[in-house]
């Protein structure tokens, strides 16, 4: 099962309501709440981050037998060193977006944290894309 | 834990208004969370945490939903944005307001019995 949401850059209002339906979903068709709660961290920070980084970009999960794959693909900028925006505190976001209580360079850390496996690649003056894999329990609980 | 603390009794010990969420008292609180920074909010707070802060635009509302906490306080005496009062409502949070300072807040909440989440 996939799916897939538009983001647009800049748009505040819409913003987190990918994340929000991803979450509510996955919550209906039976995930348990940790895990939709962790796929709904991940997503969420990807959202944000092509909302305040990038133009415009689609994020999207595949809801597989035993992961949830989460992608996030965008339009924009790019990111020049990957090692050092993945570092707690970096972050380039202008000031009326700090404002926000946006721009703590979190996000990024946050997602890494979250999942069980997160690939980050970006292309300078194309764009950016996220690939995460949060792993399903197993039966036993363990 | 504490004593089964609810939103509803925060909201009389801490005199808060109810902006939002008002069919939702009944949530029940399991830790706090003092934050500004909404990405420090994404990995710190967990499900029923009462959150405070001084954000007062909507995206505190998808933070929350997507948190799982069982209210959001919006200290010092900021007024949420209409739209942060329409979507806390759709998505059933309770928005609490009080001119009250984030610290004092805190300090309340923690008299109350309520503890900080152990970061794990
Ligand atoms: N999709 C993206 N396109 C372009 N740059 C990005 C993108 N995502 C992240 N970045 C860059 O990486 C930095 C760190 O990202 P991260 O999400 O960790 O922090 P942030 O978005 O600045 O702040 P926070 O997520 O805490 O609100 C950003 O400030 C930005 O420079
Ligand atoms: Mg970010």
């Amino acid at each position: 099962m996939r799916l897939e949401y538009h983001v647009v850059g800049r748009d505040f209002q819409a913003a987190g309501g990918a994340a929000a339906k991803i979450k509510r979903t996955l919550r209906q068709i039976g995930i348990d709440a940790e895990t939709a709660r962790r796929v709904g961290i991940v997503a969420y920070e990807a959202e944000m981050n092509i909302v305040i980084h990038a133009y415009r970009g689609t994020v999207g999960i595949d809801i597989l037998p035993e992961r949830v794959n989460i992608y996030a693909d965008d339009e924009g900028p790019g990111i020049s060193d990957i090692a050092l925006a993945m570092q707690v505190g970096y972050s380039t976001a202008p000031e009326d977006i700090r404002e926000m209580g946006f721009g703590a360079g979190l996000g990024l850390p946050n997602m890494k944290r979250y999942s069980d496996e997160l690939e980050v690649e970006s292309q300078v003056g194309s764009g950016t894309s996220i690939r995460a894999v949060i792993n399903l329990p197993t039966k036993e609980g363990s | 834990m504490n004593h089964q603390v609810r939103v509803r009794d925060i909201v009389n010990e801490l005199e808060c208004e109810v902006a939002a969420g008002a069919g939702w008292l009944d949530n029940q609180v399991s830790f706090g969370y003092s934050s500004d920074l909404l990405s420090d909010v994404m990995a710190g707070a967990g499900q029923g945490d009462v959150w405070v802060t001084v954000q007062i635009h909507q995206n505190i509302v998808a933070v929350a939903s997507l948190t799982g906490v069982s209210a959001i306080i919006v200290a010092g005496g900021a007024n949420p944005a209409h739209e942060t009062v329409l979507k806390a409502d759709e998505e059933g949070i309770p928005l609490l307001t009080t001119a009250k300072p984030s610290f004092e807040v805190s300090g309340m909440l923690y008299l109350m019995g309520i503890r900080g989440r152990v970061k794990k």
